[in-house]
């Protein structure tokens, strides 16, 4: 234990006369599942690597590596990045959870964050993630309001919380507009496919579905709304997909909105308190209010009150006067788990592992 | 939920859609294969023909010039393949291997302008009245051009393999170059051609993807479908009507079960999802453990390197 506070201390007088002896620039790293033209995920989280350049200038540098492969790999990858200068690592999916952890032990006085993950067994680890289920909330009732064949479709990756708190949200805000709403959820198994997203967009639309909103990464549903020439919508995902809000001829194209995923407010912030020393250990849980999740332009084809009503939703839910779980809300049996009035715990919503009322589908296990 | 509401028509047209892509790279890695050539690349020339096609149909607007356009970015990409591994002789499923990563790292670079880029609309190809026809008319008679072109590979490949003289004389590369060598065949002009058709047809079935069925480019965005073609290749036992059933009960698989997911009716997704490739494993264990032994089914000289010592 001495042994190791005395290394630690040495670790740290190093890096504070490191810092002293020459105003190296703080090197911020970003470690990414996908590639960045994958035009939604990671490309979002890149952007919010190039706001935290624009924001610092030479005070910072910033390096990232591309298509990293969760586990043995980008445990590798975080260890080169350590070695090689990073002050910070940013480990942006779910599957870098064990392998951050493992390379954050080596490495005391390198900050780690991990977003989406949970696990944060020493005190450089930290975890974010963002209230997707926020945007959800918005274009569900965007959904529930525009729908003609009363059929509404979410394309899923894969059977885990996130997602599913996604699909409560968004049926949730549906189903309180228009009561007559179904719900088509399509598993697909993956994050990233855009053959078989469009096919699951594909099969929807011939299935009657109207409205689809998508949880994998790319734009291919968009692609294939575009050709039903107008007799279904969809929303962008991750990123504002603006390439499918607008036909060439100027009309409202399939995207009529979008959820964008803001990372920059959060990278920004953490990098410039690493600098000004007031860095800590934090589980951070963003959405609207903080920036993080952004409802991206709304087009004409929306109708106007139906944007208005969307952009209420949205100021109280950036104000923190709305909550999209609050009660009275019951699982498909029908047992109440938000009484009136009442809003979810971070808790519980985290571990959502059960469809709301009215939802008639199962979920895989 | 009862399947009297199922929509089945729809679900038939989306099928053939669906399952040209790993048909048109399936029909191509048959012939490289029956040649004796083992390009484990499909996915690489794939991908490449996916932006290649994108690119150049952008550019010029026309859906003819994406495909040709494709089928060369495919074919030139598996001759450096073919240079490797027939005149310098390197392992076949080494350099296969790193032409899928060549081909998707190259794709990323080529690609990078055309990241967000809506594709040109292609429209299905006017057959007149026999569109019209109830039921047959939208499930076979409304597609665009290449469904009907991969239909018609199959045939030419078949009657090429089993017609003709030169298709004979490249089954025998494939089963015994020392042979056909011996006989005074041009054994690495011959497999170099059938890599070139093999590299052309799967750069076609990855142009059908940017340009048809996803209408767009994204990096990585064939996801696998290469290594779907090279297993369609086994389960066919390389013959090239089993490659239409394969790529048609593969592709079919999939839409079948998004389709019934849409439609609320309750189905094993994960099983469904993998169906594919455990399809493929039964195939390959029938294959080998048949009284007549495996060698009757894959060419002879798959994979062997082969260097003229005379």
């Amino acid at each position: 234990m001495k042994l190791k506070t005395l290394l630690t201390s040495t670790a740290l007088a190093l890096g504070v006369a490191n810092a002293a002896a020459a105003q190296d620039p703080t090197q911020a790293c970003f470690v990414y599942v996908g590639p960045i033209g994958d035009g939604g995920w990671t490309y979002q989280h890149h952007q919010g690597a190039l706001a935290v350049k624009e924001a610092y200038g030479d005070k910072v540098e910033i390096q990232w590596q591309e298509n990293v492969p969760e586990g043995a790999d980008s445990e590798r990858v975080m260890t080169q990045m350590a070695l090689s200068g990073c002050d910070i690592v940013f480990a942006t999916s779910f599957g870098y959870m064990d392998p951050i952890n493992n390379v954050a032990a080596k490495f005391p006085d390198v900050k780690f964050e991990h977003a989406t993950g949970y696990k944060r067994m020493h005190p450089n680890v930290t975890t974010y993630n963002s209230r997707f289920y926020e945007g959800r909330a918005v274009v569900g009732h965007i959904a529930g309001r525009m729908t003609e064949t009363n059929k509404i479709g979410y394309i899923a990756s894969f059977p885990i919380p996130e997602v599913v708190m996604g699909i409560n949200s968004y049926y949730h805000h549906a189903a309180k507009v228009n009561p007559d709403v179904e719900l088509v959820v399509t598993w697909v198994y993956t994050w990233f496919d855009p053959a078989k997203e469009a096919d699951a967009a594909r099969a929807m639309l011939d299935q009657g579905v109207d409205v689809i909103t998508a949880h994998t990464d790319s734009t291919a549903p968009l692609a294939e709304i575009a050709k039903e020439g107008g007799k279904a919508i969809g929303f962008g995902q991750a990123s504002d997909m603006a390439a499918f809000a607008y036909n060439d001829d100027g009309t409202p194209g399939p995207r009529v909105a979008s959820i964008i995923d803001d990372w920059s407010p959060y990278y920004v912030k953490r990098v410039g308190q690493l600098m000004d020393g007031s860095y800590e250990q934090t589980d951070s849980w963003g959405g609207m209010p903080e920036g993080e999740v952004v409802i991206g332009e709304m087009t004409d084809a929306i109708p106007a009150d139906v944007q208005a009503e969307a952009q209420g939703m949205i100021d109280a839910i950036t104000a923190g006067e709305y909550h999209p779980f609050t009660g009275p809300m019951s699982n498909q049996a029908g047992e109440q788990f938000l009484a009136e009035g009442e809003t979810i715990e971070d808790g519980p919503l985290l571990g959502m592992n059960f469809y709301i009322e009215g939802i008639t589908a199962e979920i895989p296990q | 939920m009862d399947l009297s509401t199922f929509n089945w028509l729809p679900l038939l047209a989306a099928l053939m859609v669906a399952s040209t892509p790993i048909l048109l790279a399936g029909i191509g890695e048959l012939v490289v294969e029956k040649a004796g050539v083992l390009n484990l690349g499909v996915e690489g020339m794939m991908i490449t023909g996916a932006v290649c096609g994108f690119a150049m149909a952008i550019a010029t607007e026309s859906a003819v010039i994406g495909f040709v356009s494709a089928a060369v970015g495919g074919a030139v990409l598996s001759l450096l393949f073919g240079v490797l591994t027939q005149v310098l002789l390197s392992n076949q499923v080494a350099t296969g291997l790193a032409l899928t990563l060549f081909g998707l790292g190259l794709s990323a670079v080529l690609g990078q302008n055309y990241i967000g880029v809506k594709g040109i609309e292609i429209s299905a190809v006017n057959l007149g009245p026999l569109a019209d026809i109830p039921f047959l008319g939208p499930v076979l008679f409304q597609h665009d051009g290449m469904v009907y072109v991969s239909l018609l590979m199959v045939v030419a490949v078949w009657y090429f393999l089993n017609r003709t003289r030169a298709g004979l004389v490249l089954r025998a590369v494939g089963e015994s170059h020392d042979a056909a060598h011996a006989l005074g065949y041009k054994v690495v002009r011959i497999r170099l051609a059938a890599i070139a058709f093999g590299g052309a047809c799967a750069g076609l079935g990855g142009a059908y993807l940017s340009l048809i069925r996803v209408p767009q480019w994204t990096e990585g965005m064939t996801a696998g479908a290469g290594w779907l073609a090279l297993a369609l290749v086994v389960f066919a036992s390389w013959k090239p009507g089993r490659v239409l059933i394969g790529a048609y009960l593969f592709g079919g698989l999939t839409v079948l079960q998004l389709n019934l997911q849409a439609a609320g009716v309750k189905v094993p997704v994960e099983l469904l999802s993998m169906s594919p490739y455990v399809i493929t494993i039964l195939v390959l264990v029938l294959i080998s453990s048949g009284r007549r032994g495996r060698q009757t089914a894959a060419p002879a000289s798959l994979g062997r390197a082969f260097h003229a010592t005379t």
